[in-house]
């Protein structure tokens, strides 16, 4: 068993800080603490700016607005007000991803994040599902599928605004079933378009939350998957719970993510998906299964991820604390690095794996040592976003990602190290796979504080 | 023209060669043997030397004001003060007329370098600039969400081992250049892609992990990426100083890539598909000035650019394509600007188009889908031509599926 392995899988990697006293503790302890430290509730972010919540939520009568009430300078307002607020937001969570004790909770909600992808530049309803996917991190995914089908961000993402007895809409009933339960094959084109009648009614008021509108539901009988009846949104939803190939689907995924992108055997995920399903969908359950497996530290699924951009991020600054001089070059990282929290690039998530590698991308992942080191400018931009620029499309200007580095607690955990090993337990520190025979000693005596 | 079989071939073959023997590719390489093997399977050239210029102009050009419906009644009246009048457009049909400024593509038209192709878009469209760019650049149904952009998937099928294939001249790397397993490449210019590679930490790095070398693992996938990075950056640094155009670019950001793409050309470097944007097109407001500001640095910079390839005797061996995610709607709106709308013209230039002028009739303004043009031609067929018919590729494979090319080169 290696804890960095556990560390870095359950959670965003180890803390320079924190190893010592982590790696004192007996094996079989290890995941009972990372697990029982996520167990808190967690608290929730609240960044939206008062004028948001004062167009969106209102008082009285104003609440209960639709988006068409709005006037074009309240939207533009909005969309302008937003967008800085998710940049807040995004940086928040990043905080939350390097400090929190609730490594596992966090981790998980981050996996939820882009297997419930909602590409919605609206604070308030981003931040309402990014509590959705948090409260239920670890809880059970019947709970977390049906808080997130009736969030205002996927609701809206998906158009099922427009889904209406009258003239249905498809997308939101064919993603549910496609990305978020059953997954591709488990269904049939027709189950698609009798599942997007039981929601037909699903909607949100203008703050987000979910209403139910009875006069554009189809109360007509509706045949899905084999199953017929007057169904309504919930129902669907429980029937799409009833099926096996659901659990599967998530298993695979989950294994997929925090085992191995490419190495998938059929057998395992059929054991962790049945098992998941017997457990009422319960997450931890499932986690549990994965971590308890003598597979999960198996040669072949250790050092065998590519990390995302914001797990890459995200791990650095747990090993070697900093502090940003200019917290926001974080967002030109995330963007240029291709991974920017909560835009998506659609429903389907970021494909993950070799997707995140291109030569540039590989080149900066490369340089990112340097730029924080050398006080160097990001001298990256990423492309423009027309949907939430609207034409106004100044390209970025040049961040820094300079920092002040806090060496302290890795001179501490190497105080007691010969220098001629100094290297060599750096790598194994920092690296998932140790590398045999390193001496580049130019790079220690240039890079050692 | 250059363009031809073998004695092209064995030159390439030569070059490559010479390549190989220089500076740190080979050291890099020398750590990669079967990198290395890849490198030089003949496989790995170019379809008889063609290119592809893909212009991408973003945010969504309002189609209707490029490619100008003249003796339309409808266009007039929706547009009382964004329509460009049939006095101030400069002819190119009886009933079709070119935004005035783009002066130097009428004379490309004059002289049977240039078509339009009118009402190209998709079923189901999508009004969100980023997801229809997705649907764009991965060629996927608009219900479906692909992985891989069609350029990417051309790269993986048919230049396995030649990382400077696909180049797009940003800081990040599009969709559309990615496949499976090959990529394109992101550079602003060549020179600065070749600095930022010649760190010493890079070389430290490859050299103390060069042994880590396992067929399957991820990491393989990281090295192999890198090795050719570094490979390409020190390539395409020298071909694009080897026969450096001498033309006089404008000095905007699209006439610095014409001109390094002209100057890759120039040294027959092994490039097949280069890739630039130019925007913002997504006139909501104030639509007048923008767009022909934007015009302005299309026009001049394609102007040079076809100016120089003609006199160096390349431009028979250039395709110019441009695109947007969408066009506007058809009726103004309150702002001196237009919302976003649906199907689009594609314009294309070079010395080898198979015909000229207006490939298929001008969009129906009467008969509408809630205020926006039907399209006509599905994007793919484009695609398909493009693949086909230019690069020599197995376009329904790329594509997934066969899609009647059309009559474009």
């Amino acid at each position: 068993m290696s804890l960095k392995h556990l560390l870095w899988r359950m959670g965003f990697g180890p803390r320079t800080k924190s190893w010592e006293n982590w790696s004192a503790l007996p094996p079989e302890t290890w995941w009972p603490k990372l697990r029982d430290e996520s167990l808190p509730a967690p608290q929730h972010f609240d960044v939206a700016d008062g004028t948001i919540k004062g167009l969106l939520m209102g008082v009285g009568e104003l609440g209960k607005m639709e988006k068409r009430d709005l006037d074009k300078e309240q939207k533009r307002q909005i969309r302008k007000q937003s967008r800085e607020d998710l940049q807040n937001l995004n940086l928040l969570w990043l905080e939350e991803m390097t400090h929190s004790k609730a490594q596992l909770r966090e981790k998980m909600a981050f996996f939820w994040h882009g297997h419930f992808a909602s590409r919605n530049i609206n604070i308030l309803y981003q931040q309402q599902l990014l509590t959705v996917l948090r409260e239920h991190a670890l809880g059970n995914f019947a709970d977390l599928l049906r808080g997130v089908s009736k969030s205002g961000a996927m609701i809206s993402f998906l158009n099922n605004q427009q889904n209406k007895k009258q003239h249905p809409n498809e997308n939101f009933a064919r993603e549910v079933m496609e990305l978020f339960t059953l997954g591709r094959g488990n269904y049939t084109e027709n189950d698609v378009k009798e599942a997007a009648r039981a929601f037909t009614g699903w909607s949100h008021r203008l703050d987000g939350e979910f209403v139910f509108r009875q006069r554009d539901h189809d109360t007509g009988s509706k045949t899905v998957l084999g199953k017929t009846g007057n169904f309504d949104g919930d129902e669907l939803l429980d029937i799409l719970l009833e099926k096996r190939e659901t659990a599967r689907f998530i298993a695979r995924k989950l294994y997929k993510f925090l085992v191995n992108e490419t190495l998938v055997p059929e057998e395992r995920i059929i054991w962790l998906g049945d098992r998941f399903f017997d457990s009422g969908y319960k997450i931890m359950r499932l986690l549990e299964d994965i971590v308890r497996s003598d597979w999960f530290y198996a040669p072949e699924n250790v050092g065998s991820k590519i990390k995302s951009p914001v797990e890459l991020w995200v791990g650095i600054r747990r090993a070697i604390p900093l502090e940003l001089a200019d917290p926001e070059s974080q967002l030109v990282l995330q963007k240029a690095l291709g991974q920017i929290l909560f835009y998506p690039p659609n429903v389907a998530g970021w494909p993950g794996g070799r997707n995140w590698i291109d030569s540039s991308s590989l080149m900066l992942r490369l340089r990112i040592p340097q730029l924080l080191y050398s006080n160097q400018d990001l001298d990256v931009r990423g492309k423009t976003d027309d949907d939430q620029q609207m034409g106004e499309a100044a390209k970025g200007q040049m961040r820094r990602l300079s920092a002040i580095m806090d060496w302290q607690p890795s001179i501490d955990l190497f105080a007691k190290t010969p220098d001629n090993e100094l290297i060599g337990k750096l790598a194994e520190f920092l690296w998932a796979v140790p590398v045999k025979n390193l001496s580049p000693r130019s790079v220690a005596k240039k890079h050692r504080p | 023209m250059a363009a031809g079989g073998a004695p092209n071939n064995k030159r390439m073959l030569i070059k490559r060669r010479d390549f190989l023997k220089t500076g740190s590719l080979a050291t890099a390489s020398l750590l990669l043997p079967k990198f290395l093997h890849a490198l030089q399977s003949p496989g790995a050239l170019p379809v008889k030397g063609r290119n592809l210029v893909i212009i991408q102009l973003s945010g969504g050009n309002d189609g209707l004001n490029t490619i100008i419906p003249t003796r339309n009644d409808v266009y007039y009246r929706e547009r009382s003060r964004l329509g460009i009048k049939r006095e101030t457009a400069l002819t190119l049909t009886d009933e079709a007329g070119l935004h005035p400024t783009l002066v130097g593509l009428k004379s490309l038209w004059d002289s049977g370098q240039m078509s339009v192709l009118n009402s190209v878009g998709y079923p189901n469209p999508d009004r969100s600039h980023f997801r229809s760019m997705d649907i764009w650049h991965s060629a996927s149904p608009a219900d479906e969400y692909w992985q891989t952009g069609w350029l990417g998937r051309y790269l993986d099928a048919h230049c396995a081992g030649r990382p400077s294939a696909a180049l797009e001249f940003d800081d990040t790397l599009s969709l559309v250049l990615k496949g499976e397993n090959a990529k394109g490449l992101a550079l602003q210019d060549a020179k600065r892609l070749y600095e930022s590679t010649r760190s010493p930490f890079l070389a430290e790095y490859s050299a103390a992990k060069g042994q880590v070398l396992n067929d399957d693992a991820p990491v393989d996938y990281l090295y192999k990426t890198m090795a050719e990075t570094l490979s390409s950056a020190n390539y395409l640094f020298e071909q694009s100083r080897r026969k450096s155009t001498t033309a006089n670019y404008p000095s905007t950001g699209l006439g610095k890539d014409l001109k390094t793409i002209a100057s890759l050309i120039l040294a027959d470097t092994d490039t097949a598909v280069y890739y630039v944007s130019l925007g913002s097109f997504d006139t909501h407001v104030n639509q007048l000035a923008q767009q022909k500001r934007l015009f302005q640095e299309l026009n001049d910079a394609l102007s040079v650019f076809s100016n120089d390839l003609k006199s160096n005797g390349k431009w028979n061996d250039v395709l110019v394509a441009t695109f947007s995610e969408f066009g506007r709607r058809v009726s103004q709106n309150a702002s001196g600007g237009t919302d976003h709308g649906t199907a689009n013209n594609m314009m294309f230039f070079g010395g080898s188009l198979r015909q000229k002028g207006l490939l298929n009739a001008m969009p129906n303004l009467t008969d509408l889908d809630q205020g926006d043009l039907k399209f006509q031609v599905d994007f793919r067929q484009v695609y398909s031509s493009l693949l086909g018919n230019w690069l020599g590729a197995d376009a329904g494979k790329v594509l997934g599926r066969a899609f009647e090319p059309l009559k474009i080169v």
